[in-house]
């Protein structure tokens, strides 16, 4: 691992399109090795700041202090692989030195498709492709991993499958994670601290310290739950 | 369950459920040799009509006249020759025109003084037919072989550059994003991102351009030629022999053909990464 990983600081960003501030003084530290999920009801700007700490953000005027570190990898909604590349020169796209293709097998090793590398991704089932994704974002060795709703598109039972792999690979590599979720328990059950976006700033940001295999059913699980989901407006809140 | 039905295997029948496969929203499997049905039946119309007499033989000649005609012809010389005239202009054409277009969509496609410089020009030389610039390109070229590979490759150029062209421009912003993501430079961007998603719209190109390059050696060959097939297709007119212009017409016929088979060969093997429901 990076001996000095350095995690991410976000200060007084500000971002918007037109007159319109989608993110407002928006303050976010990120410490290294530090997994932190993002909550926002839909078009709070959880993209947008996403795209701003990728250093993606073109047509958007804004000013504020981006902390980040050299190795950062984005996971997108979308597995996002070239269908004209294999699926082990998808996982390397970019990735120089003599050694990349060798790193690339280990990482698709890690996401459980050994033996998959010659294949095309139109081949893989949404599942394996966005896997394909995750070894294309580990084989970088980031300090800092961004992921916009990695797992938005899956099936109920491929997303869990997901989030025991995402949480094995971050305890392993420990990079600073970002992960943005419309999904309360997801981010309940994968991250040290969640934080809430709202009028452009992180308006509620709570630490996580259940014990490691999270159980929805667990009482202390729930109240995290309750407090999110209030704070996000969902006032039913209590689940049957 | 209706398997119960079904009366128990033999013991020397391989132990495979055959169930009706379910049908798919695609065409389901293609039909062996299914494209040369329709050709064959129309053939098989025309043989008949003939035969019975109710084709007369001066609008139509019959299908074994037209057979005869083809190996007299290639048995004196004069077809094969016709042949390599024709097919070496159409492939010269084809190939010059390919290339210049292909390399001005490249130079357009990948730099802004290459788009303001080419693209525009283009866009104008598109909205002129190619064939109503035969008399300008006479007074300049006369009327010998220059002047046909010419008036061929121009039209050639003109469609693969516009196929090229736009799918060169119009990569999925999202794999740019990704480009910048992993951090490609320019070259490596280009080579893996650009080039391979614009190859099949360069295939659609290539396709059209060949069929393109065979109409413009019709109309060549027809309006002032000594040579090739549309000449020998021009003195059957004169000397009213169906037989010869039907000789041409299956030639030419399959030409088309031939080409555009060997290209979706290519094309299937190149771009092997699509799935397409034509499968
Ligand atoms: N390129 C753009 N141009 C104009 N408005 C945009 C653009 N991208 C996002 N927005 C607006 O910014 C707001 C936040 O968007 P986004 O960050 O994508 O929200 P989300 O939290 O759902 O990811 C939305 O209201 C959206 O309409
Ligand atoms: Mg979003």
């Amino acid at each position: 691992m990076a001996s000095n990983a350095r995690g991410l600081r976000v200060a007084n960003l500000v971002r918007r399109f037109g007159d319109r501030a989608v993110l407002d003084g928006l303050d976010l530290d990120i410490a290294p090795g530090e997994f932190v999920a993002l909550l926002g009801r839909s078009g709070s700007g959880k993209s947008t700041l996403l795209r701003a700490i990728a250093g993606l953000d073109y047509d958007v005027t804004g000013t504020g202090e981006l902390d980040v570190p050299d190795r950062v990898s984005v996971a997108f909604q979308d597995s996002r692989l070239l269908p004209w590349l294999r699926v082990l020169d998808n996982v390397v796209l970019g990735v120089g030195g003599s050694d990349a293709r060798e790193h690339g097998r280990q990482a698709l090793a890690e996401v459980g498709l050994e033996g998959r590398e010659r294949a095309w991704p139109s081949e893989l089932s949404g599942g394996e492709q966005q896997r394909v994704a995750l070894a294309r974002c580990l084989v970088r060795d980031p300090e800092v991993l961004l992921a916009d709703e990695p797992f938005g598109s899956l099936d109920a039972l491929t997303r869990i499958r997901m989030h025991g792999l995402l949480r094995e690979l971050c305890a392993r590599h420990r990079p600073a994670v970002l992960l943005v979720t419309h999904d309360v328990d997801e981010a309940v059950e994968l991250a040290d601290r969640v934080v809430v976006l709202e009028d452009g700033r992180i308006r509620l940001d709570v630490a996580v310290t259940l014990p490691a295999p999270r159980s929805h059913r667990d009482p202390g699980f729930q109240s995290y739950r309750d407090q999110l989901l209030l704070a996000l407006g969902i006032t039913e809140g209590a689940t049957p | 369950m209706t398997r119960t039905l079904e009366p128990p295997p033999r013991a020397t029948s391989p132990p495979v459920t055959t169930r009706t496969r379910k049908r798919r929203l695609g065409l389901g499997k293609p039909i062996p040799f299914g494209r040369v049905l329709g050709p064959l039946l129309l053939i098989g119309l025309w043989s008949a009509a003939s035969a019975t007499g109710l084709l007369d033989p001066r609008i139509l000649s019959a299908p074994w006249t037209v057979v005869e005609a083809g190996v007299r012809l290639t048995e004196d010389g004069t077809l094969p020759d016709s042949i390599a005239t024709s097919l070496s202009r159409a492939a010269i054409g084809f190939l010059v025109g390919a290339s210049v277009g292909t390399s001005l969509a490249v130079a357009a496609g990948l730099s802004r003084i290459g788009e303001a410089l080419i693209d525009g020009s283009v866009q104008v030389k598109r909205a002129i037919p190619t064939l109503g610039l035969i008399p300008l390109l006479i007074l300049w070229l006369g009327i010998g072989e220059a002047f046909k590979i010419v008036v061929i490759a121009l039209g050639v150029a003109v469609t693969l550059y516009i196929q090229t062209y736009s799918s060169l421009t119009g990569i999925d912003s999202r794999y740019v994003e990704l480009a910048e993501v992993v951090g490609l430079n320019r070259r490596q961007f280009v080579r893996k991102v650009v080039f391979p998603g614009a190859l099949p719209g360069f295939f659609v190109g290539l396709r059209l351009g060949v069929t393109g390059s065979w109409l413009a050696l019709v109309v060549l060959e027809q309006i002032n030629a000594t040579s090739g097939i549309g000449y020998l297709m021009f003195q059957a007119q004169n000397y009213g022999q169906t037989e010869v212009i039907l000789v041409g017409l299956v030639v030419y016929g399959l030409f088309g053909f031939v080409s555009d088979a060997l290209l979706r060969v290519l094309e299937r093997r190149v771009l092997s990464w699509r799935r397409t429901l034509a499968g």
